[in-house]
């Protein structure tokens, strides 16, 4: 089962989901604090639905609140990079530039990309997770070569 | 004033973990972000270096803990809050006298943001999220200023 967490931790990093700031947050656990990545990354997704459901509900409006919106990414993407969200946080950057440019479409296709990256993203953590818990702790964190 | 993004590690003394735990252990840190999660990731950054950390979910709060005589030697301040944001409550600081070290600490992009930001009153300016580097870099320059007074 470590073998089988192993590489889907390695996975994670291999197909761009996650990058170092990750790493960062488990160089942080402890034994005090086993369970500390998962708390951190809960906490995320929490936040992160609400924001998306704001930022739905804003995407509904006709004429689009930019300002607004862009408001909204804002607060995603720092979330999404202190977690080391590699491809949420691309996207939130993508997103920024629609809503600043004003590209009523561009924005639209951007958080229905962001939407697809940040349910792969979720699910696949919530199996890592799952798993780890099942596993046990692990040792250090490694980073990818 | 200066900012920063990032901080060289070659820059910093060699000291040993339990060294530099052992010369921040007095040291009380203020973290003031809105965000559960990154109140939850810097608390726990800041107690690896020794640190007694205190969280503040805006920065009406943080003003409030100074006016009830709190005193801290590091903030770490977030720009965007609801009630009063971190630009209104380092000024707000300031105009007080409280002279601890402010660093803000923002995923703000816009140049004149955070100038403006740094112009509140903050000692140092980092983009989110902080790293174990930023944080030495920032306890290096609060000892040094310990050292001064």
């Amino acid at each position: 089962m470590r073998r089988q967490l192993a590489i889907m931790r390695k996975s994670l990093f291999d197909q761009g989901h996650l990058d170092e700031q990750f790493i960062e947050l488990e160089e942080l656990q402890d034994d005090a604090n086993p369970n500390f990545v998962e708390e951190v990354v809960a906490l995320y997704f929490r936040d992160s639905a609400r924001l998306i459901l704001n930022m739905e509900q804003a995407l509904e409006g006709k004429p689009f609140d930019f300002n607004k919106l862009d408001g909204y990414m804002h607060q995603f993407k720092g979330s999404s990079t202190s977690i080391g969200a590699k491809k949420v946080k691309a996207e939130s950057t993508l997103f920024r530039e629609y809503c600043r440019s004003g590209n009523a479409e561009g924005c639209v296709r951007a958080f229905q990309q962001l939407k697809k990256e940040y349910g792969t993203l979720r699910k696949k953590l919530e199996a890592y997770f799952q798993l780890a818990r099942q596993t046990g702790p692990m040792e250090t964190a490694s980073r990818p070569k | 004033m200066v900012s920063g993004n990032s901080a060289s590690s070659s820059s910093l003394s060699m000291k040993s973990d339990e060294d530099i735990v052992n010369n921040n252990n007095n040291l009380r840190v203020l973290v003031v972000d809105d965000s559960p999660m990154i109140r939850k990731l810097h608390d726990m950054y800041l107690k690896k270096f020794g640190l007694k950390v205190q969280v503040a979910e805006n920065g009406k709060q943080a003003v409030d803990l100074f006016h009830f005589g709190a005193s801290f030697d590091l903030i770490l301040m977030d720009k965007e809050m609801p009630i009063m944001d971190g630009e209104e409550a380092t000024k707000e600081l300031r105009t007080m006298g409280v002279t601890s070290m402010i660093v803000g600490v923002t995923s703000l992009d816009s140049p004149n943001e955070k100038q403006a930001f740094m112009e509140a009153g903050l000692d140092y300016f980092f983009t989110k999220p902080l790293t174990t580097d930023n944080i030495s870099f920032i306890l290096q320059e609060l000892n040094k200023k310990n050292n001064k007074n």
